[in-house]
């Protein structure tokens, strides 16, 4: 298993009632199967809004079909529209 | 273009810099900057432009000047209440500094105008507050090739980056997608702290004038995540995204599209309160309902910080976000009105309601603001 940490930003820290989380993934999985993994740990996690937020892993962009590497730090962060 | 003896004194601070200096300020001087919309964001980015001797600045908003625009829009005025938003800006920037030009345009910035409007134009700044304008000041600055200095709000988060696809990733490779409509709430239902556009706008404004001197590193390829609360600037790197539409090697998307119908929302943050005109109820019907035998249930959707600011007697609160988790404790047979500020985040609810087989629902058109407008004049409009 590979520990990651997951920083949640704006809205989804709301929804996910946490700003950060630990959580084991197996090794070789994307950035699409964490999302996965993470609404069904936190069921205010709004599958539409991660499905549309961008992700970073150790601070770089990274797009949904990425594998994460272990240790990694993985954030998300939802789109915003005001002005 | 040489500076005068009055704008050698104006920018005394500036000539001092080494890397701004006599050279770059009549760079500045020479330069030209288009700041897409004059509110949150608009106000400070063409406040400090204009103070810092950009030659030509052009603004272009279609609005007028509203008093719930003066917590955070602060290039207008309690005595611009009412008047063009441009018009407002122009006078103000031409007070602070008479030595500029500023251009206005008093139109909505669209795939019919916008490649016009943007050409004479050195940097394109993004202060829209919706995303069809936004995928469309993308695809501008994209097709021109210049910079697009990007910002975005909402509440306490504020995102900034510049986005020039010559040297680094645009809008579309970080978001190929715009949202499903309705999902990213706006700052007329959500709000925003009003400091908020000030702290974002005024690093969009930096990086104009970084961008028009040629010194520094800018935000090109890396996009800025602050938050007001943790007072936290958090930066991640970007690149180009090669699937890119507009910019990639493939690009398929070579002109300015229908942006409204791509996003499926308006090319503004107004709010319509209307769920369509066989699913809406006015005020003064609903309160000729309420005296009624049978008077509807009031199903009031919004925040419960919202109900200290106005309420109806015996409506009940389920705030939009928890709808679809509480539809048990909802009567399908009893006739409902739905509500909340001002008729949008109600007109969700109610497709909500509808799509799980809700019928006999309506929309408070125009929210709880049209009640107190048109009822009951003792509750405040927010």
């Amino acid at each position: 298993m590979n520990p990651v940490k997951v920083l949640f930003f704006a809205t989804l820290r709301h929804q996910a009632g946490v700003r950060s989380t630990e959580i084991e993934i197996p090794e070789g999985i994307t950035v699409r199967q964490l999302k996965e993994r993470l609404v069904e740990r936190f069921p205010g996690l709004d599958w539409q809004v991660m499905d549309h937020c961008l992700a970073s892993v150790n601070q770089e962009y990274c797009a949904d079909e990425d594998i994460i590497p272990p240790g990694a730090e993985v954030a998300f962060f939802p789109p915003v529209s005001g002005g | 273009m040489e500076l005068t003896r009055e704008e050698i004194l104006r920018y005394s601070r500036h000539l001092l810099i080494p890397e701004v200096g006599l050279n770059g300020q009549r760079k500045l001087k020479e330069s030209s900057v288009l700041v897409i919309g004059t509110g949150g964001l608009g106000s400070p980015v063409s406040l400090y432009l204009a103070a810092a001797g950009v030659g030509r600045i052009g603004l272009v908003d279609y609005d007028v000047v509203d008093s719930t625009n003066l917590q955070r829009q602060v290039v207008h005025g309690t005595s611009t209440v009412g008047k063009l938003k441009v018009e407002s800006a122009r006078a103000r920037l031409l007070d602070l500094n008479p030595m500029i030009q500023v251009d206005v345009y008093n139109v909505p910035f669209t795939s019919a105008n916008a490649l016009e409007i943007a050409a004479p134009y050195d940097v394109i700044v993004d202060g829209t507050d919706n995303f069809p304008t936004r995928y469309l000041s993308n695809d501008v600055a994209v097709f021109l090739g210049k910079p697009n200095v990007y910002g975005s709000i909402f509440r306490f988060d504020g995102q900034a980056s510049v986005f020039y696809a010559q040297k680094g990733p645009c809008y579309r490779c970080l978001f190929p997608e715009p949202p499903p409509p309705g999902l990213v709430p706006t700052c007329a239902e959500g709000g925003v702290l009003g400091i908020l556009p000030g702290t974002i706008g005024t690093i969009q404004a930096t990086e104009a004038l970084k961008l028009l001197l040629g010194i520094g590193d800018t935000l090109i390829g890396r996009l800025l995540l602050y938050n007001a609360l943790d007072m936290s600037f958090d930066f991640v790197n970007l690149r180009k995204n090669p699937k890119c539409r507009v910019c990639g090697p493939e690009a398929d998307i070579k002109e300015l599209i229908d942006y409204e119908e791509f996003c499926g929302v308006p090319g503004h943050d107004h709010e319509s309160g209307s769920a369509g005109a066989d699913w809406d109820i006015s005020a003064p019907e609903l309160a000729a309902r309420l005296q009624s035998a049978n008077p509807p249930l009031l199903l009031d959707v919004r925040e419960p910080h919202e109900l200290q600011i106005s309420w109806l007697p015996g409506a009940l609160n389920i705030p939009l976000g928890m709808l679809a988790a509480r539809l048990s404790e909802l009567d399908s047979a009893r006739e409902m009105v739905v509500l909340c500020k001002a008729g949008t985040r109600s007109a969700r609810a109610l497709e909500l309601l509808v799509s799980a087989g809700f019928r006999r629902v309506k929309n408070l058109k125009g929210g709880i603001n049209a009640w107190a407008r048109e009822v009951d004049q003792n509750l405040p409009v927010y």
